[in-house]
C-alpha cells in the first residue's frame, strides 16, 4: 500500500531522509527550516532505523560533523537557511575537496545579512558558483514542491555518492513551508555494515586492516604540482558531471516564440503566467531547470537559434539570469524580472512582463 | 676506533612500534609532537586498536599526523577536529576515535567545538598539545600564551591589558558533566613520558568504555615559535609553562555520568 502524507516541504525533507537510508543528519535551528530538525527529534528515527539526530552547537560545527560521517562512509546530510549556509562555506570546501558526498539542504530566506525570513532566491550564486574559496562545484538540485523535496533526499544521495561530491538543494520557504501531498513510492534501509564497506572501503576511514593501505581523509597537497594534478581530477569529474547529469523540465515548448527560465518555487508562479499567455495568445513556454549546476545550458542554447526571447523570473536581483544570458550568447534578449525581500511576484506580474516585453 | 653493536634479538634495549610509519617527520628537533606521536601509537597497538581507531588531525604543525600512524585518519578544518569526531564516532560507535590538537586550533578558534563535544560527553579522546604559541603559522600569539612571552604578535611580550590572560581550556572543560577525565601531562623527559603515556592509556580506555569524553593536555615546547634551543626550551618550559599549567590529573570521574 502506498503512504501518503499531507506535509510542509521541510517535513518532507525529514521524511526522505529516514525512508532513503540516511545515517546521520546534523542541524541547527534557524527560520523558515527548523521543522526539519523537530520533525527528525518528533520521529526519533535512532529508535527505528538507527539514523543518527544531533543538534549540533552553530553550523560551523553542523558542516563539520557532516565531513566527519561522510569520511566513514555514511549517508549523512545538514539542512540550513541562508545565514547558516554561509557559515558552512568553509565546510563545503573541504567536502569538495576532500571528495566527499553528502547532502545540504538549503531552505532560502531573503538577505543581505540577517535580512528577512520570508523567501527568497537570492542564494543562487552561493550555491552554483561562489560557495567558498577554491574551484570546485556542488550538484544542486532545485525542488518545485513538496514531492520533490522528498524525493531530492533520494536523489541527492545517489547522485552525491556516484561521483562523491556534495550536493546542494535548494529550495525555499515557499516551498519548505508549504502543504503538499506527498508520496512516498520510494523507500529503502540504510546500508548494512558490508554494504558501507563494499561501496567506501577503499577510500573512508572504516578502519585500516591488513587488507590495504591507511585511508586518510584530506583536501591538503603542499606539493603544487600534485595539487593541480588534484585539481585536474575534480575538473574532469565535474566535466563528466555537465555531461550526464543535466536536469530540466519543460512545457509548450514546440511553438514557442518566447521560453520563461524559472526554477523552483518561481517555476510554480511562472507556469501559472504561462498559462495566462497561452489564453491570450501568446506562444510561450515554460523551461524548469531541476539541476542548477549542472545547468542546461545546450538546451538554451538550442533554443536561442529558434525563438525570439527569454524572460527569467527570479525572486532576486538577477542571478541566474546571467547563465541565461551566457548559454543565449547575445542572439536573443534576455530580461529578468525580479522581487526581493521576500517579496513574490504574481502569476499576473510575470504575465504582464511578458506581455511589455515580448512583442 | 670505531664501535660495532651487533643486531641481535638479545642486543635489543626498544624497538619502534610498527605502528608508527617509516616516513621522516617533519617536526622540528625538539619538538614534542614526534614524542606524543610515538606515545599514541604505542597505546593504540598495545589495546590492539589499530583496525579500529580514526585519528582526526588538525590544522597546525601536527596536521600531517597522518604521515606517521598507520591508522585511518581524517584531516579537520582548523578548529573542527571535535565536531568531525562527534560524527565519526556516532556513526561508528564501534570505533575509538581521537583527536589530536594544538592550543590555536582547539582553545581559539575552535572553542565552540571542543566544549560541545566535551559537553555532550562524546565518548572520544582528545589531546591537547599546549605548546603556548602558534607554531605552524611562524610562531604568532595563542590564547595561551604566558603573560610577558615575545611572540610575533606580541613582540614587547604578551600584556594583559591588550591581549587579555593566558587560559586554561583544561579547567574549563573539567566542569562540564560529559568529561570523566582531565589531566594535564608532558613528554620533556622519559619518566614524563611514561606518565603521560599511562594517561593516554587511561583516556583510550574510557572511551572505549563509553564513560564520556577524555582530554589530555600535553604541556610542549616549541623551540623554533620560542626561538630557542630544544634543550632551553624545555628548561624554559619546566620553569615558565608548569607554573602555570601545573601538571597532574585535574578530574577523574570513576563512574559514567547518568544517562
Ligand atoms: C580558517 C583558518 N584560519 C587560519 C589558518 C592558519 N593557521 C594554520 S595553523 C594555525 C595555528 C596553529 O596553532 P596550534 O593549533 O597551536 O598548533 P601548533 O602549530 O602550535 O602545533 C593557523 C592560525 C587556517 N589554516 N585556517
Ligand atoms: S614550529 Fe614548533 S610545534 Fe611546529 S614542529 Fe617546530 S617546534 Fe614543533
Ligand atoms: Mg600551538
Amino acid at each position: 500500500m502506498e503512504e501518503i502524507k499531507l506535509i510542509k516541504g521541510n517535513e518532507a525533507v525529514a521524511e526522505g531522509a529516514i525512508r532513503s537510508g540516511c545515517d546521520g543528519y546534523f542541524g541547527y535551528p534557524i527560520t523558515p527550516q527548523s521543522e526539519v530538525l523537530e520533525t527528525l527529534m518528533e520521529l526519533r528515527p535512532w529508535e527505528s532505523t538507527g539514523m543518527v539526530v544531533v543538534q549540533a552547537e552553530s553550523e560551523v560545527s553542523s558542516i563539520n560533523m557532516v565531513y566527519g560521517g561522510a569520511a566513514c562512509g555514511k549517508r549523512v546530510m545538514t539542512s540550513s537557511s541562508s545565514p547558516g549556509v554561509s557559515l558552512m562555506a568553509e565546510g563545503l570546501s573541504y567536502l569538495a575537496g576532500a571528495e566527499l558526498p553528502c547532502l545540504v539542504v538549503n531552505v532560502q530566506r531573503g538577505g543581505p545579512g540577517l535580512g528577512t525570513i520570508q523567501p527568497s532566491q537570492a542564494d543562487y550564486f552561493q550555491a552554483v558558483k561562489g560557495t567558498a574559496h577554491g574551484d570546485f562545484k556542488m550538484i544542486v538540485l532545485a525542488p518545485n514542491s513538496v514531492q520533490e523535496m522528498y524525493d531530492h533526499v533520494f536523489d541527492g544521495f545517489d547522485l552525491a555518492f556516484k561521483y562523491r561530491i556534495p550536493v546542494m538543494m535548494l529550495s525555499d520557504g515557499i516551498i519548505g513551508q508549504m502543504m503538499e501531498k506527498v508520496v512516498m513510492t520510494r523507500q529503502r534501509p540504510r546500508w548494512t555494515k558490508e554494504e558501507v564497506s563494499q561501496i567506501s572501503d577503499s577510500w573512508a576511514t572504516l578502519g585500516k586492516h591488513a587488507g590495504r593501505e591507511k585511508n586518510v581523509i584530506t583536501s591538503l597537497e603542499l606539493d603544487s604540482q600534485i595539487m593541480e594534478k588534484r585539481n585536474e581530477h575534480l575538473q574532469a569529474k565535474y566535466r563528466k558531471i555537465e555531461a550526464a547529469e543535466v536536469r530540466f523540465e519543460e512545457s509548450q515548448m514546440e511553438d514557442a516564440e518566447y521560453v520563461v527560465v524559472a526554477f523552483g518555487s518561481s517555476a510554480r508562479i511562472a507556469s501559472e503566467a504561462v498559462s495566462m499567455a497561452r489564453a491570450a495568445g501568446m506562444k510561450v513556454g515554460l523551461l524548469r531547470p531541476i539541476t542548477l549546476w549542472p545547468f542546461p545550458t545546450k538546451r538554451i542554447e538550442e533554443l536561442a537559434g529558434r525563438v525570439k526571447g527569454f524572460l527569467v523570473p527570479e525572486l532576486n536581483a538577477g542571478q541566474m539570469v546571467e547563465d541565461v544570458r551566457l548559454a543565449v550568447n547575445g542572439k536573443v534578449p534576455v530580461w529578468h524580472y525580479g522581487r526581493m525581500g521576500g517579496m513574490i511576484y504574481s502569476p499576473e506580474d510575470i504575465f504582464n512582463e511578458l506581455k511589455n516585453n515580448a512583442r | 676506533m670505531s664501535f660495532q653493536v651487533e643486531i641481535t634479538p638479545e642486543n635489543k634495549v626498544y624497538g619502534k612500534t610498527p605502528l608508527l610509519t617509516d616516513n621522516v617527520m617533519h617536526y622540528c628537533p625538539g619538538c614534542s609532537h614526534g614524542t606524543i606521536h610515538k606515545l599514541v601509537a604505542e597505546v593504540i597497538e598495545e589495546m590492539g586498536l589499530q583496525d579500529k581507531t580514526i585519528g582526526v588531525s588538525p590544522v597546525g604543525c601536527s596536521v600531517f599526523a597522518y604521515n606517521y600512524i598507520h591508522i585511518d585518519w581524517i584531516q579537520a578544518a582548523h578548529g573542527r577536529a571535535c565536531a568531525v569526531a562527534t560524527a565519526a564516532k556516532r556513526l561508528t560507535p564501534e570505533k575509538m576515535v581521537f583527536t589530536y590538537q594544538g592550543d590555536g586550533d582547539l582553545s581559539a578558534i575552535g572553542t565552540a567545538e571542543s566544549i560541545h563535544a566535551c559537553n555532550r560527553g562524546e565518548n572520544i579522546v582528545v589531546i591537547y598539545v599546549n605548546n603556548a604559541i602558534y607554531g605552524m603559522t611562524g610562531g604568532q600569539m595563542a590564547p595561551t600564551t604566558l603573560l610577558g612571552m615575545k611572540t610575533a604578535t606580541s613582540p614587547a611580550g604578551r600584556e594583559a591589558a591588550i591581549h587579555g590572560y593566558p587560559y586554561k581550556i583544561a579547567e574549563i572543560v573539567s566542569m562540564l558533566d560529559g568529561v570523566c577525565y582531565v589531566t594535564r601531562q608532558s613528554v620533556q623527559s622519559p619518566a614524563a613520558a611514561r606518565k603521560a603515556k599511562k594517561a593516554l592509556r587511561q583516556a583510550f580506555e574510557n572511551a572505549m568504555a563509553g564513560k564520556g569524553l577524555s582530554f589530555v593536555e600535553m604541556v610542549s615546547s616549541c623551540n623554533s615559535g620560542w626561538k630557542q634551543s630544544p634543550v632551553d626550551a624545555n628548561k624554559w618550559m619546566e620553569e615558565n609553562m608548569f607554573p602555570f599549567y601545573k601538571l597532574g590529573d585535574i578530574k577523574v570521574a570513576t563512574e559514567p555520568k547518568e544517562a
